[in-house]
């Protein structure tokens, strides 16, 4: 397989701040990888360089064997984009937007449509972009990014603002584009959502990559005990869950018993500390 | 499916139809002072003089033959003899001139509270005794004056304001709609947005100016059909130049949004400063009225404004009855004007607001 997202030390600057620091990735064609870190790590600024829209103080990024910058034409219809912020045309509708996105890139108005009911916002598709919810807002936001059906996706905390339901959905729709080839990258601050839906996961933090490994890698890295918990509420922690396990069950006390290996949670906390980022 | 240009110019007018205080602006508040002043000055050519007599003027009374149909046309008279009285009442502007004679000498008072006004009676009153003294001499006039007006039609309430208060409005909704775009679209990220889509920055910058050119074009056609069906504007022949000098006159009006779009951080910022240019320079330029009273220094500073020069051209081609060529010089200035401030905006222009 080759790569669709080929990154060497990029690196970006604001002033005195390095907010990505000599970040190398490589992503192959229709790999899912997610980008976590701690607030203002260098997630979305390393995504910007790597969608174009940002110049690189040092290093490069290739996507798709195409140079990211300077803004190339042919590279982005193949590339679809949702931004940390949503944005939109001021006083249109859903579907106005999403129809005008589309035109902008040669879509017809029915496939436009179509992607408003994978989201889910038929019924809100006259309402204008400024009376959605804050989910819905960000549901239309990664239709229009979605709507010229990209080869590589780029979404910038896509289910920052989603309610359950809306967050499976849209697991569901992403793993969909990911099994029929497409190449994803998604930042979360959920673990969860990139044990569920991502082949590896990238830990930034102060601009740079701390790891990159498949989450379950990362997990058995971490070399974490298991914790049991017991229905009267002990909490058992050992490195031998099997023999423990086996012993409980001699005991009869298997009841509502829970048991919790490391996660990817502890992964990342492990790594990036407990202290709050400015 | 439709072309990104026709997407994106029907997106930006549906995004300006739907902005109330946008569309008032534009076009609701502007016809408002048309409305206003075509209203408030539309029979303001200077009427009769109003006269009053006090005791036995021979001047007046015995007139020579055919005199006295100049001498009505230009004197209202009223009779009194109280003269003290009568001087009060054009103290208080109840009438313009009171006229008394003492011996050969006829005395007028009268006030320069309204110095047209006195300038008119004045006159009147010098030709009077002029023409009488000659009548007296009996000898024919070796030479004769003729006057005629140059501008009673072009400088009709009407005919003056509908160019000005255009070239107002046009420089109002191209200055405020390219500010509040360019700061929006930055603040919303929708700037970022569009560069990822792949469409050049020549149609999206088309798209925007297209849509405010027809704005403008909108506006002309409704201030044009408001002043000829309600006021009576009367066009000259060249009025079509006006098409012409409202685009260029929209594009420099939108490097100056750009320019205040540039230098603020903030949608509000950027139309107070659009605001701040715009609103005097509506002053200077003779938008609300001519600027023939003011003094020398401050034409010569409108004359470096665009608006003055917007407001020129139009009222050339749209009611002075100058040919087309007059329009060419202030298009020039224009578009002079509009290249330089662009390339400054581009100059200043962040793309970040931070
Ligand atoms: N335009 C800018 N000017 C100056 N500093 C910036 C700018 N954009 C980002 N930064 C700084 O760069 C660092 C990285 O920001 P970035 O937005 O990439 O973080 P992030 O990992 O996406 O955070 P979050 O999880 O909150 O979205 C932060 O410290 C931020 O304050
Ligand atoms: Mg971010």
């Amino acid at each position: 397989m080759s790569a669709a997202i080929e990154v060497v030390d990029l690196t970006m600057t604001y002033g005195d701040l390095r907010a990505v620091d000599g970040v190398s990735l490589s992503v192959a064609e229709g790999e899912f990888v997610g980008i976590l870190g701690p607030n203002g790590a260098g997630k979305t600024t390393l995504l910007e360089m790597i969608e174009g829209l940002r110049r690189p103080v040092a290093g490069s990024a290739t996507v798709l064997g195409l140079p990211a910058w300077p803004r190339n034409p042919a590279l982005l219809p193949r590339i679809g984009v949702q931004l940390q912020a949503s944005s939109f045309f001021d006083r249109l509708t859903a579907r106005e937007q999403i129809h005008t996105f589309a035109a902008l890139y040669g879509v017809s108005a029915r496939r436009a449509d179509e992607w408003l009911e994978r989201v889910g916002l038929t019924e809100k598709a006259d309402s204008r972009v400024e009376d959605l919810s804050g989910g819905q807002a960000q549901r239309l936001s990664i239709a229009c990014a979605l709507v010229h059906d990209p080869e590589v996706v780029f979404l910038d905390e896509p289910t920052a603002a989603l309610d359950p339901q809306a967050r499976r959905n849209l697991w569901e729709l992403l793993s969909g584009l990911n099994d029929s080839g497409r190449t994803v990258v998604l930042t979360t601050h959920y673990m969860d959502e990139a044990e569920a839906l991502c082949d590896r996961v990238a830990i930034m933090d102060h601009g740079q990559v701390l790891v990159v490994d498949t989450p379950a890698a990362l997990v058995q890295g971490l070399d974490a005990p298991t914790r049991i918990t017991l229905a009267d509420g002990e909490v058992i922690s050992t490195r031998e869950p099997a023999a423990e396990i086996a012993r409980l069950a001699g005991e009869g006390r298997l009841d509502h018993l829970q048991v919790q290996t490391g996660t990817l949670e502890d992964v990342f906390l492990s790594l990036t500390g407990r202290e709050y980022r400015a | 499916m439709s072309t990104p240009f026709l997407a994106l110019s029907r997106a930006i007018l549906r995004g300006f139809l739907r902005d109330r205080s946008a569309v008032f602006f534009a076009l609701v508040f502007p016809l408002m002072f048309l409305v206003l002043f075509g209203g408030l000055f539309a029979d303001q050519s200077v009427g009769k003089v109003d006269m009053i007599v006090v005791g036995d003027v021979s001047l007046i009374d015995d007139q020579p033959e055919g005199a006295d149909a100049t001498f009505d046309a230009t004197f209202d008279v009223t009779r009194s003899d109280d003269l003290a009285d009568a001087i009060d009442q054009v103290r208080k502007g109840d009438a313009d001139v009171a006229v008394e004679q003492q011996g050969d000498t006829v005395v007028a008072h009268y006030t320069q509270t309204d110095p047209a006004r006195a300038g008119i009676t004045a006159g009147a009153l010098q030709a009077l005794v002029d023409g009488t003294n000659l009548a007296v001499t009996g000898e024919p006039p070796t030479y004769a004056l003729e006057t005629r007006s140059v501008e009673d039609e072009s400088l009709d309430a009407i005919q003056y304001y509908t160019p000005g208060l255009l070239g107002w409005a046009v420089a109002m909704s191209a200055a405020f709609g390219a500010a509040a775009t360019l700061q929006g679209w930055r603040q919303s990220k929708l700037l970022r947005r569009l560069q990822l889509a792949p469409v050049s920055t020549r149609t999206v910058v088309g798209a925007r100016v297209s849509v405010t050119v027809a704005v403008a074009i909108v506006q002309l056609a409704i201030f044009v059909g408001i002043g000829a069906l309600f006021f009576d504007l009367t066009l000259s022949g060249a009025w079509w130049m006006s098409v012409p000098l409202i685009v260029v006159g929209t594009l420099c009006f939108m490097s100056i949004g750009l320019l205040a779009g540039a230098i603020t951080k903030t949608q509000e910022g950027a139309t107070n400063a659009a605001n701040f240019m715009v609103l005097p320079m509506a002053f200077l330029s003779g938008s609300f009225f001519p600027l023939e009273g003011a003094p020398q220094w401050l034409r010569s500073v409108a004359n470096v404004l665009p608006l003055k020069h917007l407001n020129d051209g139009m009222l050339d081609v749209m009611v002075r009855g100058e040919p087309w060529t007059a329009g060419l010089v202030p298009m020039g200035f224009l578009a002079v004007f509009a290249i330089v401030v662009t390339l400054v905006a581009a100059r200043l222009f962040r793309w970040e607001t931070a």
